[in-house]
């Protein structure tokens, strides 16, 4: 079991640095980025969702969050390694606090959701409201509903003079998608990742079993922050400017449309749906015949309706349905593990 | 006389109006097996409940080997070497037998001892067929026994079940007789339960639930003879 999936991820490395070199062929490197950083920023809600059971429909917080950091600390150190460092630091440290109040407070899933919107309302109200001269973090100013431009872009580590710019951007977010996906590969399976997603399924087992579930939850709420903060200061440096509407609860509503299209209880569900539903809309924002909301809502709606699973289990089902036909002989005990794919967890 | 290992004074538990344990005085010895029997709503799930930490009694006091553990939270209890298993199935149905039995052996065991452990849980319960199979396609019997292994692995010295046997029948029953009496052999238990054939099966000493309080506590035979015990299990007032 464990030797199959961990050559399936070697496999879908291979691929994917395959496709890192192919995509540049087909569309625009700045675009590719964007997506990627996109793909970071729904893994980070399909960790703690998919995995942890814990639906945050703030996690654009932690996005706007960790870019806000990324130019705050770029403007006043003047090189982006530490502001890097810190725009990771920051959101996930907020997470760990928002968390441990949510967790420990004993909040019901329910009003978890209705916390996490709220308090991305209010940092969305709070960054619009920043344009005075008062508003400033040392050196930044944070320039309300106008945003703050003009912060020191990535840099290669140790000289700051020697911006990462166009295509090697490009190969540095898409680098740093892969680690973040073999990184939480592993820590799903670690011990750690295990008795998260034990807790997802039944919280009260596992602390009848004698786990501080608060612990547990709190922490892994602050990976996903962390995460979604690194995507946040990847799309500074892309966008170099950052805006309140980085927070809005539009950004938060897409990123779980990403997750369910892509599929819940998987890693490569969410970079799928950020991906295809990204350059969907990149291609939807060409034109003015259809509206954007509408057609990704309605693809939402469609998915929920007849492939409530997500892309990602389906196509794996597809993938071992094609190979169950033209090889294998034994279909009984490969749609087993199709079953259980479906099912989610165990399919990465 | 052996060691009072877990013991309430006073212990009461309110909801609104209800008094669901009205000033339990109960204790427990070591290597004791106790069965709390007493018709529906007479209060042993929610005595069960504020002993394992689940709920917050509303007054009184909780001690288990001497330590005040009244307001302790569940994983703290459990932490001390408590098994728990409550009336409602508990179970990860998403992950496999295997998956289940090891997140409890791994609490207290590195990996590796982990693994062997869950295996021997595995040996002792009689369910290696099932264990690569997905909790959640289980049968209830065998969902029953899964969850029992579950308490196991973390090798307790004080096993607490709300009614292990519910909803089983025939086959399933015996098996879950069997297992109760091998746990018994290595640590206390108190088992609530709710069929006389089952408590007089596995039962030495028995305490008799009714609105809450304590009808009366002595050995399962005088207990099941008793007038008070039979008025109350067929709904007379007494
Ligand atoms: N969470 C709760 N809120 C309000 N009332 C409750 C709650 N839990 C239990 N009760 C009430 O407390 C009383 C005792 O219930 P409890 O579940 O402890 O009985 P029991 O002896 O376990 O019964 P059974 O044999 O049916 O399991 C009942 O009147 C019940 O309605
Ligand atoms: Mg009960």
């Amino acid at each position: 079991m464990q030797s199959i999936s961990q050559k399936r991820l070697v496999s879908g490395v291979i691929l994917a640095l395959l496709a890192m070199y192919i995509l540049p062929n087909f569309i625009e490197y700045s675009t590719l980025s964007l997506l990627i950083i996109y793909a970071i920023l729904a893994l980070s809600l399909g960790l703690i969702w998919g995995f942890g059971g814990i639906l945050c429909f703030g996690q654009a917080a932690f996005f706007g969050l960790g870019a806000y950091s990324y130019a705050v600390f770029a403007v006043n150190i003047g090189e982006s390694s530490i502001p890097f460092i810190l725009a990771i630091l920051t959101p996930a440290l907020f997470a760990l606090i928002l968390g441990a109040i949510m967790f420990y407070g004993k909040l019901s899933d329910v009003y978890l959701g209705v916390i996490t919107l709220v308090v991305t309302l209010i940092l969305f109200r709070f960054a619009n409201s920043t344009a005075g001269p008062e508003y400033a973090i040392g050196k930044a100013r944070l320039g309300g509903f106008n945003g703050m431009p003009n912060f020191h872009t990535l840099n290669v580590p140790g000289m700051p003079d020697v911006y990462i710019w166009d295509l090697d951007f490009y190969y540095v977010c898409f680098i740093l998608l892969i680690i973040c996906f073999i990184s939480l590969y592993f820590l799903i399976k670690s011990s750690f990742g295990r008795i998260c997603i034990a807790i997802g399924q039944n919280e009260q087992r596992i602390e009848l079993i004698g786990y501080d579930v608060r612990k547990y939850k709190t922490i892994f709420f602050g990976i996903g922050g962390g995460l979604a903060g690194l995507a946040g200061a990847l799309y500074a440096s892309w966008a170099e400017i950052v805006t309140p509407g980085l927070f809005s609860l539009s950004q938060s509503a897409e990123i779980i449309i990403w997750c369910i299209v892509g599929g819940v209880g998987t890693l490569s569900g969410p970079i799928l749906g950020a991906v295809i539903l990204g350059l969907l809309k990149y291609y939807l924002g060409q034109q003015s015949l259809v509206d954007n909301n509408l057609v990704i809502g309605s693809i939402l709606v469609l998915f929920v309706l007849f492939l409530p699973n997500g892309l990602s289990p389906a196509l794996a089902n597809l993938w071992v349905k094609i190979t169950v036909k033209t090889k294998s002989r034994r279909p009984n005990t490969r749609r087993k593990k199709v079953s259980r794919a479906v099912r989610g967890i165990h399919n990465e | 006389m052996s060691n009072i290992i877990l013991e309430t004074h006073n212990l009461s538990m309110k909801f609104g109006g209800v008094v669901a344990v009205d000033n339990v005085d109960f204790t427990l010895r070591e290597n004791e097996l106790r069965c709390l029997i007493g018709p529906n709503g007479a209060g042993k799930s929610t005595f069960f409940k504020c002993i394992t930490g689940l709920h917050k009694p509303s007054s009184g006091n909780i001690y288990i080997q001497g330590e005040e553990t009244t307001h302790w939270h569940t994983h703290e209890i459990s932490h001390l070497g408590i098994g728990i298993k409550t009336q409602v199935p508990n179970v990860m149905d998403g992950l496999s037998v295997w998956e289940n039995i090891w997140l409890s052996a791994r609490r207290y065991n590195d990996v590796k001892n982990a693994n062997r452990r869950v295996d021997s849980v595995i040996e002792r319960i009689k369910i290696g067929d099932i264990a690569k199979r997905l909790v959640g396609e289980l049968a209830h019997g065998q969902r029953q026994r899964v969850e029992l292994a579950i308490v196991l692995a973390a090798d307790p010295w004080l096993v607490i079940l709300d009614e292990p046997a519910a909803g089983m029948t025939g086959v399933d029953v015996e098996i879950m007789i069997d297992i109760i009496k091998e746990i018994n052999r290595h640590a206390a238990m108190i088992i609530v339960e709710h069929d006389m054939q089952f408590i007089k099966s596995i039962a030495d000493q028995v305490t008799v639930f009714y609105q809450g309080s304590i009808l009366m506590e002595d050995n399962v035979d005088i207990v099941l003879a008793d007038q008070r015990v039979r008025d109350v299990y067929l709904g007379r007032k007494v």
